[in-house]
């Protein structure tokens, strides 16, 4: 599903070229579940969002679902995320004006999708996440879970093939941050490829296999029985032989 | 998307910040409504004064003494030669198509009865003046028939300047003093208002002879003319033209048709009316400079719902459409609000003042209206096209 071959992305601070990623290579199989960790600044945001055609890799290429997209224009990739991808931020991102209903309907209303579709579809995903009885609250009225339901709900609506989550528990409590988990485990169940950005060994154990990015290089892979028996993940995840 | 959906996001949107919407839309309504309220002033004043040369008669042509190069505005030129009773008597005697001839001459004196007195405009004519000027009598007798040399002492007062000198009398048959003439009231005018700016309910009507002598001129200020038909004016102007010119061995006359005067009023005023516009319509820019302020606000604002919608795969032209159809929608509710204001306005001004027929020429409404359209459109292009070229992870992240 997602192929990277040799992935570079440079960039100028301060005049000062800075190595984000540095000859990335990775596969991700459909229906994988990935987890991506690392320190600070080691690149995996970048990462992610190369993976998700927010960004253009410098060199190297990528390709998405059999189709090389690191090439593609702006108009290209834009419709590449509207028709493959789903994101979960840490931040939500919910427009605040709009109910959870609309937030949910947002991506259909434009990619053109007709009103009744559109309704049905908001009512199934929003089911799927468990707020069908908060269809009409706006994200002020809502907690932080319920919010993260409703943006996980937006993500799936358009039926991608990969979702992208970036610390998606990162602003929730455990109770809420684990109920986020179990819906990201069941769609990953049902066939969509995940992979999550985390600094969280309890959200990385969810995985199949965890990729250690350090000064955007990959520099541990775990998979298997490796996942669950790396006692100290938290190091690991800071570049530090566990 | 739809048109539909897309005006509904916006609309959303736009009721999301009603203080701030509320504010760029009365900017843009105060600028439609000036441009509506002052090109219905031009516009009405342009009418008064059409209206007004309409209600003095019609087939009308006007001799004033001396000579402008181009035709217009009169009583410029200076004169050379004095336009005299003897010319007016010439035009009536030797030129068939002038039907009525009403010499005239203006000044202004102090009418008295008795401790009453009152400074009125005195007007020296014929009985002509009665059927050129469309006048018509109260009761009483207009001037009478008679030499144009012979100036009796006869006076046919206005109905508001004969009230006030005789209350609760009958001021036909009575002497009243004018300047230090005493003359007999034969006469009242019919009320008739004000005509070209002169109230003819406040005037003094007496034989022009008197008034030559009264006033000490020997030059009359007009000659008027009327002729039977439209078709006469070109041919009888020519021969009146010719007439005075053999008779003054020069040509120093202007004669003026009336549709010349009033053609020439209404450009005048009909330029006005444009400049007053122009002047409104810098306050629609002003208006449009606000609108551009609150778009861009609101991009920086929602950059990170810009980049939100970028993630989801929405297209830069989308946000570029999204954030125009705010501006544009912002614009034509202040346009159609203060198009509402505008109309509200002239009515007030009709009913405080209504004898000035204004109402917005059609030209200025739909100018406005577009003006206002045109102006959210244009100035809502520079945020819109920031929104639409924000780079996705860095609007993502708020930057």
């Amino acid at each position: 599903m997602i192929r990277l071959e040799k992935i570079s992305r440079t960039y100028l601070l301060g005049g000062q070229p800075v190595h984000a990623l540095d000859g990335i290579t990775e596969h991700v199989k459909a229906g994988e579940h990935v987890a991506i960790m690392g320190p600070s600044g080691s690149g995996k945001s970048t990462l992610l969002n190369i993976v998700g055609c927010l960004d253009r890799p410098d060199a190297g290429s990528y390709w998405l679902n059999g189709r090389e997209v690191g090439t593609l224009s702006d108009e290209e990739l834009t419709a590449v995320r509207r028709d493959l991808i789903g994101f979960v931020f840490q931040a939500f991102h919910l427009v605040p004006r709009l109910t959870a209903a609309e937030n949910v309907e947002l991506p259909m209303v434009f990619a053109g999708i007709s009103r009744g579709e559109r309704r049905r579809r908001v009512e199934a995903a929003l089911a799927a996440v468990d707020l069908s009885g908060r269809m009409d609250h706006r994200p002020d009225q809502l907690s932080g879970g319920e919010r993260q339901r409703v943006a996980l709900a937006r993500a799936t609506v358009m039926g991608p093939r990969v979702l992208l989550a970036d610390e998606p528990t990162g602003n929730l409590d455990t109770a809420s941050g684990r109920q986020i988990l179990d819906l990201l485990a069941r769609m990953n169940a049902e066939g969509i490829t995940l992979v999550v950005v985390t600094h969280d060994p309890n959200v990385a154990r969810r995985a199949d296999r965890i990729v250690v990015l350090v000064d955007g290089r990959i520099a541990r892979r775990l998979a298997g029985a490796e996942v669950s028996s790396t006692a100290d993940l938290f190091a690991v995840a800071n570049g530090e032989p566990g | 998307m739809t048109a539909a959906d897309l005006f509904t996001f916006c609309l959303q949107a736009l009721s999301g910040h009603r203080l701030r919407t509320a504010l760029s839309l009365l900017g843009m309504a105060i600028g439609v409504a000036a441009v509506i309220t002052l090109t219905a002033l031009g516009e009405g004043a342009r009418r008064y004064v059409i209206d007004q040369f309409a209600s003095i008669g019609s087939n009308l042509l006007i001799v004033i003494p001396g000579k402008t190069e181009t035709t217009g505005i009169p009583g410029i030129a200076a004169a050379a030669n004095d336009l005299t009773l003897e010319d007016a008597q010439a035009i009536a005697h030797q030129i068939p198509e002038a039907e009525q001839i009403a010499p005239l001459v203006i000044g202004t004196e102090t009418v008295s009865h008795g401790a009453r007195r009152r400074q009125v405009a005195v007007v020296g004519s014929t009985r002509e003046l009665l059927e050129v000027r469309k006048l018509a009598l109260s009761h009483g007798e207009f001037l009478p028939a008679e030499e144009l040399r012979r100036g009796r002492p006869v006076v046919v007062l206005g109905v508001k300047t004969a009230r006030e000198l005789f209350p609760g009398e009958e001021p036909v048959g009575q002497v009243v003093r004018i300047g230090g003439w005493r003359m007999r009231v034969i006469g009242i005018l019919a009320p008739k208002g004000t005509q070209l700016g002169a109230d003819i309910d406040q005037t003094a009507t007496i034989p022009v002879a008197t008034a030559m002598r009264m006033f000490d001129r020997r030059s009359l200020f007009r000659i008027m003319i009327q002729v039977r038909k439209a078709a006469e004016l070109e041919p009888a102007k020519t021969k009146v033209l010719r007439l005075l010119a053999e008779r003054h061995h020069e040509e120093d006359v202007t004669v003026l048709t009336q549709d010349a005067v009033v053609s020439t009023f209404s450009q005048i005023l009909g330029a006005l009316t444009l400049v007053l516009g122009a002047i409104a319509a810098i306050s629609l820019s002003v208006a449009g400079i606000g609108i551009m302020n609150v778009m861009l606000v609101s991009v920086s604002e929602r950059t990170r719902e810009v980049g939100l919608l970028r993630a989801l795969g929405v297209r830069r032209r989308q946000v570029l459409a999204v954030f125009l159809t705010e501006s544009a929608l912002l614009s034509a509710a202040g346009g159609l609000l203060g198009l509402a204001a505008g109309w509200g306005a002239v009515r007030i001004l009709v009913r405080i003042f209504p004898a000035l027929p204004a109402s917005p020429p059609v030209w200025a409404v739909a100018a406005a209206l577009a003006l206002s359209l045109g102006v959210g459109v244009l100035f809502g292009w520079l945020p819109a096209r920031r929104a639409a070229r924000l780079d996705p992870v860095a609007a993502l992240a708020g930057r």
